[in-house]
């Protein structure tokens, strides 16, 4: 018999319910974990995902065959159970747990541990075997408490002010800005927004969550009124002619990339905050032995270090997986990669 | 609104106050590593010059004009009691070392975050001097404090901590923003500073008062003037005017020295400021034939009977602690002076090219003695005339022609105008990259330092590394490349597919028993990225042999 979920050239693939989880080539039926554009991708012909999800994979993808579930509601896929656990990751980011002939496997997505009151509290799932990601997989990454960055955050826009500067805060559109405005909201009444970032943010407010609007900055929009307030762009914004309107400005970038200088040194940014929407590697340990699992796959990431890590220590019998998440370089917060659906729209 | 501002000031200010020195000087290095405009780094220099403890001060000085106290601690160690600490296995601490891409950001990085808050850290001097201490002490005694120390260190204090013992301290600031930040300070003019804070002088006996006052420098007889450096001509050269108005010299292929004879003693700095007399025993001579009270600027060079032989010879010795006879054997060496900065005890700079240099020549050309000679000024009436001559550089083993406008002064740095090199093309090969590792700095974790062959019949043969000269989005296209198409995974090198080929330009090539391929290459850079040849149309290892025979003696 084949593992429930075998590794394959679309994908994550449980044969036995005949789907794939976050497929990367078209399929029939696809279970998506969330709404980042490296796991929920055109051309499939079915979309699962959790209800919160919807709403992005409606913007991003526009209209298809989409079914949506709640927390912990479990769904037959031919005599295949699978159910949704909150990630923590962003907004309707889902770990997904397959049940099978009483065995267990769950595929993580992307999460993080930390609760940022907005993305749904993590938790760990019991299972037999999981399938983890490790973007930030070395014991380097070690997160400070968000609120403390937040304090960074706001320390510096204040700072920014009194220096007749406004502070550009690049994000992702989808999780770092949402975490980000909620921060923020009290430092500043208006806080304007790139395009990209307006977008998903007014998708969200749509779509009935409680969120700090933002202004979208247009051609119009005049010079004067964005003097020293805070403007909130996409990675792929940053170093465009978009930014000129904003002159003189100071760039932070939030990213947990920022946690290593050389990163922040190479894009030239005046700020680096080390926020992240994934676990740190204390996370990441911690939740492999949460979820009791014997067997783990270590996808996206370092996934070769912190595999070897969990066989040396003998936390589980562990294995690298190539997936198309990205080799720890396109993770959706990589240090360089610029994605098509973030990119500035020069408008 | 202003007055909430003007508390939130205040509060920092004062926050500052009950800072420590380490911790103001952390500061100092996150605001100068973020900042990317000089003027705000030289905004930070001042703000903290201002503010630091006068012992601090003149550490900082010392360090970003290259004195540092000898390593106390070897990395080796540090890293084994980060290990300890941390608790992880050796090669996970590489791991995270690969990625870094830096040695003390990785031991901050892992480091247990648990800082006791009642204990403050001390000033950056007590740290230094603490360094200097306890060099010769024994293993338990410095891990003893090295480790108490990081325990009482947040993160950005144990980096820079970490930085004094490790070495290589770059953190985006040149020695000229350091000297600009300090003569905004103490109201002095950048080329007097500069001269005061080269030299021999040590930061545990001086002071802030003695390091800036006139009469030190009037004792210390070692002291050079700063360089004057060139620009490399970017413009038409018939643009530069009448060709009457420039002196042209060939363009010396060696270290850029400066020889200083005073109070009857001989000084030898390279322009590293790095004083160098003892690996040149060639010059102690000079000490009886030169006048007393001189300063000159020019090249050492390795040479044969006053005709200079390729940089490569020089090589072999520059390295070296001890000089031996075999050395001074095959790698003789002359220093060829082409201006005078000091005659009598006086400054010579404000003086015109043509005055210095007839002086010069008085000074020079009755020694007769191969340690020192006075290169031939190059006579030409037409830039065309000039542009033919250049053409020979390479048999000449020069480097090309420099060009100095006859009625100019001796300027401190590298300044546009006055002093141009106009170097010969460099040769170049196209080769493909074989191997990729990952780069430090504003590059850690990205490859950017590669290996690259040359093909000797089916065979591939690596034959020199290359770090520089691609734009910052190349090298994010080829780290896509190496991630996607490495072959197989040795620590932190990967093999990759070889398939990436690029034009790498060299000034010099020798023959070395140190590479496989028998060649060894001065300054190699990737000139271009030949997307349009595939590893097919690579040069070969002949071709290689070819351009030995013909450059390399």
């Amino acid at each position: 018999m084949p593992q429930l979920i075998s590794f394959t050239d679309k994908g994550l693939f449980c044969e036995a319910g005949n789907f794939y989880v976050d497929p990367w080539k078209p399929v029939e039926r696809a279970v998506v974990t969330h709404g980042h554009s490296d796991h929920a991708r055109f051309g499939n012909k079915y979309y699962l995902c959790h209800r919160f999800t919807r709403p992005i994979l409606q913007l991003r993808l526009g209209d298809n065959n989409y079914q949506t579930t709640e927390w912990n509601e479990t769904i037959n896929m031919n005599g295949v159970k699978v159910s949704f656990h909150p990630a923590g990751h962003v907004i309707g980011s889902a770990q997904i747990r397959v049940e099978y002939n009483n065995e267990v496997w769950v595929v993580s997505g992307d999460y993080k541990t930390e609760d940022d009151g907005i993305s749904g509290k993590f938790e760990p799932v019991k299972c037999n075997a999981f399938i983890t990601e490790s973007t930030f997989g070395l014991p380097i990454y070690k997160w400070k408490p968000q609120q403390e960055i937040y304090d960074d955050i706001i320390t510096w826009i204040n700072k920014n002010k009194e220096n007749g500067k406004t502070s550009i805060l690049i994000t992702y559109s989808l999780g770092k800005a949402q975490r980000v405005l909620q921060a923020i909201k009290e430092t500043t009444q208006t806080i304007f927004a790139h395009g990209a970032i307006y977008n998903m943010q007014q998708t969200l407010i749509d779509a009935g969550f409680d969120l700090k609007p933002v202004v979208r900055i247009t051609p119009e929009t005049p010079k004067e009124i964005l003097k020293e307030t805070v403007v909130i762009a996409p990675p792929g914004a940053e170093g465009t002619s978009w930014m000129k309107k904003f002159h003189p400005y100071s760039i932070g970038v939030c990213s947990g990339w920022m946690q290593v200088r050389g990163n922040a040194r190479r894009r030239n940014v005046d700020a680096g905050f080390a926020l992240s929407d994934h676990a740190d590697w204390n996370s990441l340990l911690q939740t492999v032995k949460a979820t009791g699992a014997e067997r783990v796959f270590v996808t996206h990431g370092f996934q070769s270090a912190f595999s070897r890590y969990l066989n040396e220590e003998n936390i589980a019998e562990a294995a690298e997986v190539k997936t198309q998440f990205g080799d720890e370089d396109e993770e959706t917060d990589s240090p360089l990669e610029i994605k098509p659906v973030e990119r500035a729209d020069h408008e | 609104m202003n007055k909430e501002l003007d508390i939130a000031s205040q509060e920092r200010s004062s926050e500052l106050i009950n800072s420590s020195g380490l911790e103001l000087f952390a500061n100092l290095v996150s605001e100068l590593s973020t900042s990317t405009k000089t003027n705000e780094k030289i905004q930070s220099l001042v703000n903290y010059f201002a503010i630091a403890p006068d012992a601090d001060k003149v550490w900082v000085i010392a360090i970003f004009s290259g004195r540092r106290p000898r390593r106390a601690v070897n990395s080796r160690l540090m890293r084994e009691w980060c290990t300890e600490m941390v608790n992880i296995p050796e090669w996970l601490f590489n791991e995270c070392y690969h990625t870094v891409g830096d040695l003390s950001e990785t031991l901050a990085l892992l480091l247990p975050d648990e800082k006791n808050e009642n204990q403050k850290t001390q000033s950056l001097a007590y740290y230094l001097e603490k360094f200097i201490a306890i060099e010769k002490e024994d293993e338990n005694i410095k891990k003893k404090f090295i480790v108490d120390s990081w325990q009482q260190m947040n993160k950005s204090e144990r980096f820079v901590f970490n930085k004094f013992i490790t070495g290589s301290f770059r953190i985006g600031v040149s020695q000229k923003t350091i000297v600009n930040a300090l003569a905004k300070v103490v109201e002095l003019s950048p080329s007097v500073i500069a001269h005061r804070i080269s030299g021999n002088w040590d930061p545990v006996s001086t002071t802030f008062q003695e390091l800036l006052s006139e009469s030190v420098s009037l004792s210390d007889f070692s002291k050079p003037y700063p360089f004057y450096l060139a620009y490399a001509i970017d413009d038409d050269i018939e643009n530069l005017g009448e060709i009457n108005e420039w002196q042209a010299e060939w363009k010396w292929d060696g270290i850029r020295g400066q020889i200083i004879k005073r109070n009857n003693e001989l000084f030898v700095w390279s322009r590293g400021e790095e004083l160098m007399t003892d690996k040149f025993p060639e010059y102690f001579i000079l000490k009886d034939l030169l006048p007393d009270g001189v300063v000159l600027d020019g090249e050492i060079i390795p040479a044969e009977d006053g005709k200079p032989l390729p940089f490569a010879v020089l090589q072999t010795r520059i390295g070296r602690k001890n000089i031996g006879k075999k050395q001074l054997q095959e790698a003789p060496i002359s220093f060829f002076a082409y201006d005078l900065l000091e005659y009598n005890y006086e400054d010579w700079r404000e003086k015109s090219l043509t005055d210095r240099r007839k002086k010069l020549e008085e000074i020079i050309l009755p020694i007769e003695n191969n340690a020192i000679q006075i290169p031939e000024i190059i006579h030409c009436n037409t830039w065309n005339e000039l542009a033919e001559l250049r053409k020979k550089s390479r048999e000449m083993n020069s480097e090309g022609i420099m060009l100095k406008r006859k009625n100019s002064v001796y300027k401190v740095g590298r300044k546009r105008g006055d002093w141009w090199k106009w170097k010969i093309d460099p040769l170049t090969i196209d080769c493909v990259m074989v191997y990729a590792q990952k780069g430090s700095g504003r590059r850690s974790n990205l490859y950017t330092d590669y290996t690259f062959a040359v093909k000797d019949g089916d065979k591939l043969v690596t034959f020199t590394k290359a770090y520089s000269g691609l734009t910052d989005k190349e090298f994010a296209q080829i780290d896509n490349f190496v991630k996607r198409n490495s072959i197989e995974k040795f620590g932190p090198v990967r093999t990759v597919k070889p398939e990436l080929v690029f034009e790498i330009a060299f000034e010099g090539i020798a023959a070395s028993n140190r590479h496989k391929s028998g060649v060894a290459l001065r300054f190699p850079r990737m000139n271009r990225w030949r997307k349009d040849k595939t590893a097919e149309d690579i040069n070969t290892m002949d071709d290689l042999r070819e351009m030995l025979k013909m450059y390399g003696k």
